[in-house]
């Protein structure tokens, strides 16, 4: 069984979002994905200052099974990326609503974070896919 | 409804994740494909395979007929329980399979396919076995185990009777011994020490269990992936399949062209394409950026696209991404080429394989 912090929100495609105090959005993978995709070794971050639209393709996690694409959970300038994912892409394994971030976004629309799950319906979510 | 092999419980209770392969249900890994991997490089890790096809060749003109069949030459099995890694290949010289085989006794021999080519493997072997007058017969009632690493044999022998200890602990790489219904071979997928061992499918799970109280990790299929890719050992579907040679698949040294009167399949075919020089080739690739190399990417030479990543993976032991490549046969080893890696052209290093043996990373 995975988790899922109840103060997050999350994207059907596994990322989850954090609204911090200073208005940017936290952005990583869940507890469930990477389960799912198994020993990170590899991360792609998006360049600073790149603005993404919601749902857009922005950094990619590879395990060493294979690769998969991290979504914007929202719309905005790119701000800061996890600098310890370089050297230690494992720490999303194990920590990865912690140290295993991977991007901060300044939201254009804030309101977007309420188009997201919370955390009972992606636990609903992923139980019906397990 | 998948195929699971006499261990399936025992891969639930040890936590397996499970991939569906070859039509069979099979642990991919136990918690860390990656932990699993460095277990085998280090100390010991145990792998199912019991997917594997194993088929036992059986007939006066058992020897004939599969110096007929196969690429390399079982004649060169002169001692019972020796073992020859072949390709078995169709007429254009195009590989149908990868085996091992080993001579159990005179006229007596087990060959072990890969179980993704189960079906055609046996169809291939019924059709031309005809005027041979051998039994080919799977042997489902067995199960396999490939215990691998530099602490694999020890932890084994210890879990053998004295007098049949002795019969393994003599078993000089690629060699293997009849002990009662098992077969213990020194052989393995994984560039390490180890052995494999063949036991009927209801002795597997007390196998599995004393080898696990013995500090066996239980390891996936993923490890065996990455190992095996470290090793430089081709997989059968990635790296060679009926379109290519053997020539063109770094396996030349299993082709056996003496005695030249040996008539064997794909013979013709391979001398005409050894005349005629080889367009193609399987090199090794190590990159030098930060990403993971993956089958299917192109590899561009002098910045044109010129070939095809087989193989690729992030590589445990060298902390860095590695693979094979079908390219040009023009590129040398020590050549930079670029791998087109979601539209970046990363820079690489072309390498002979492996890339790591016993524990050793060689490039």
């Amino acid at each position: 069984m995975s988790n899922a912090p109840d103060d997050l929100r999350y994207a059907k495609s596994h990322e989850w979002a954090r609204l911090e105090d200073d208005g940017t959005v936290t952005v990583g993978i869940t507890d469930y994905a990477q389960a799912a995709l198994g020993d990170l070794v590899f991360v792609e971050t998006p360049e600073i200052g790149r603005v993404v639209s919601a749902g857009e393709a922005c950094a990619v996690v590879e395990s060493v099974k294979a690769a998969s694409d991290i979504y914007a959970p929202v719309s905005g300038e790119i701000v800061d990326t996890n600098p310890d994912l370089a050297n230690s892409p494992e720490v999303i394994n194990s920590d990865p609503y912690g140290g295993g971030w991977i991007m901060r976004i300044r939201p254009s629309d804030p309101s977007e974070l309420d188009q997201l799950l919370d955390a009972d319906s992606y636990l609903e979510l992923t139980s019906e896919q397990d | 409804m998948q195929q699971r092999t006499p261990l399936y419980q025992q891969h639930l209770q040890a936590g397996a994740k499970f991939v569906e392969f070859a039509g069979w249900s099979m642990p991919l890994h136990y918690g860390s494909q990656l932990e699993e991997h460095h277990r085998v490089r280090r100390d010991a890790g145990v792998f199912d395979v019991s997917h594997m096809l194993v088929v036992d060749v059986i007939g006066a003109r058992a020897t004939d007929y599969l110096r007929f069949m196969l690429a390399n030459d079982v004649a060169r099995l002169t001692e019972y329980g020796d073992a020859l890694y072949t390709c078995m290949l169709n007429e254009r010289g195009g590989v149908i399979d990868d085996l091992i085989v080993y001579r159990l006794a005179d006229v007596r021999y087990r060959l072990v396919f890969n179980a993704g080519c189960a079906d055609k493997d046996l169809a291939w072997l019924q059709r031309q076995g005809g005027g041979f007058e051998v039994t080919i017969t799977p042997r489902r009632d067995l199960a396999m185990l490939a215990v691998q690493g530099p602490g694999a044999r020890m932890k084994v022998l210890n879990l053998l009777r004295s007098g049949d200890q002795d019969l393994a602990q003599g078993l000089t790489t690629f060699e293997g011994a009849e002990i009662g219904d098992w077969f213990v071979a020194r052989t393995g997928y994984t560039g390490e020490d180890g052995f494999e061992i063949m036991l009927p499918g209801g002795e597997a799970p007390s196998l599995w269990r004393r080898l696990l109280d013995s500090g066996v990790a239980p390891a996936g299929l993923g490890a065996r992936d990455t190992l095996r890719l470290e090793a430089g050992l081709n997989l059968y579907g990635q790296d060679m399949d009926e379109t290519v040679t053997p020539l063109e698949s770094g396996l030349g040294w299993t082709v056996a062209w003496a005695p030249a009167e040996r008539e064997f399949i794909g013979r013709r075919a391979l001398e005409l394409q050894r005349e005629r020089g080889i367009e193609r080739k399987l090199v090794g690739l190590v990159l030098e950026a930060r990403g993971v190399l993956r089958a299917g990417q192109t590899v561009r030479v002098d910045g044109q696209p010129a070939g095809v990543l087989t193989s690729g993976s992030f590589s445990p032991t060298l902390d860095a991404a590695i693979g094979l490549a079908r390219v040009p046969a023009s590129v040398a080893v020590g050549a930079r080429v670029e791998v087109d890696i979601r539209g970046k052209y990363l820079p690489a290093r072309v390498v002979k394989p492996p890339f790591v043996r016993h524990g050793q990373v060689l490039v």
